[in-house]
């Protein structure tokens, strides 16, 4: 089972790589947000899995800190992207 | 273009309480676990930040209407009345106390005066992040 989390690691640490040259060349815009929000939930999966290797539990809050940040950042940048201001001074309705 | 931000601020209604109590949460466990004040302190500024992307500036500065820069002197003047309390027990400066007590629900408890230094750490990293963020977001 150990032989199958670290094959498991190797790939996704593989796709990281395959995404950070799409974050790197991406023509336009929104193929950077979305690799970099692909290489967010990526990097929670490798941290997912070495708790599994260490056969620890204290990484568990970290999964759960990650995915947070992703989730703010992913939002800050769509908002971005759709209005062109992450901010609104007021609502206009 | 009027968009549609239905869903978002349905989805922060209801985040936004989960993400602060995992701040609390890693607040308190940071003695003995991963976490304390400044991570803590950042999810509390983040939830805040979602807070401000789901609605607007002016929203959120009515419903919650404090002054970052008072909550960050005031977290400073914890952190430094804390780490200065000890000079007045005739101990060097920092030194940390710790007792355990016995509770009613909790049983064995312990009671560290790090918690206390934690707590201004806390409040000092959501003042200036929030003051950061208020000032980038008001560009106008």
């Amino acid at each position: 089972m150990i032989i199958f989390f670290w094959i498991s690691l190797i790939l996704v640490s593989l796709s990281v790589v395959g995404l950070l040259i799409r974050l790197i060349k991406g023509p336009t815009v929104p193929d950077r947000v979305v690799a970099l929000d692909a290489i967010g939930i990526s990097l929670i999966s490798i941290v997912a899995l070495l708790s599994l290797i260490f056969e620890t539990e204290f990484f568990l809050e970290i999964i759960l800190l990650m995915s947070i940040l992703a989730f703010i950042g992913t939002a800050a940048f769509a908002k971005f992207l759709e209005r062109g201001e992450v901010f609104d001074r007021r609502s206009d309705r | 273009m009027r968009s549609n931000d239905v869903i978002i601020q349905t989805a922060t209604k209801a985040v936004v309480f989960i993400i602060l109590l995992f701040a609390i949460y890693i607040f308190f466990a940071g003695h003995y676990s991963p976490g304390g004040g400044f991570v803590g302190g950042l999810l509390a500024a983040g939830a805040l930040v979602l807070l401000m992307l789901a609605f607007d500036i002016e929203t959120v500065n009515r419903i919650i209407p404090v002054d970052y820069v008072q909550i960050a002197a005031a977290g400073l003047l914890i952190s430094l009345g804390t780490a200065a309390a000890s000079i007045l027990f005739g101990v060097p400066f920092f030194t940390h106390a710790h007792t355990y007590v016995y509770l009613p629900l909790l049983g064995k408890t312990s009671f560290h005066s790090a918690t206390l230094f934690d707590l201004g750490v806390f409040l000092v990293v959501v003042g200036v992040t929030m003051i950061i963020i208020q000032t980038i977001g008001e560009d106008e």
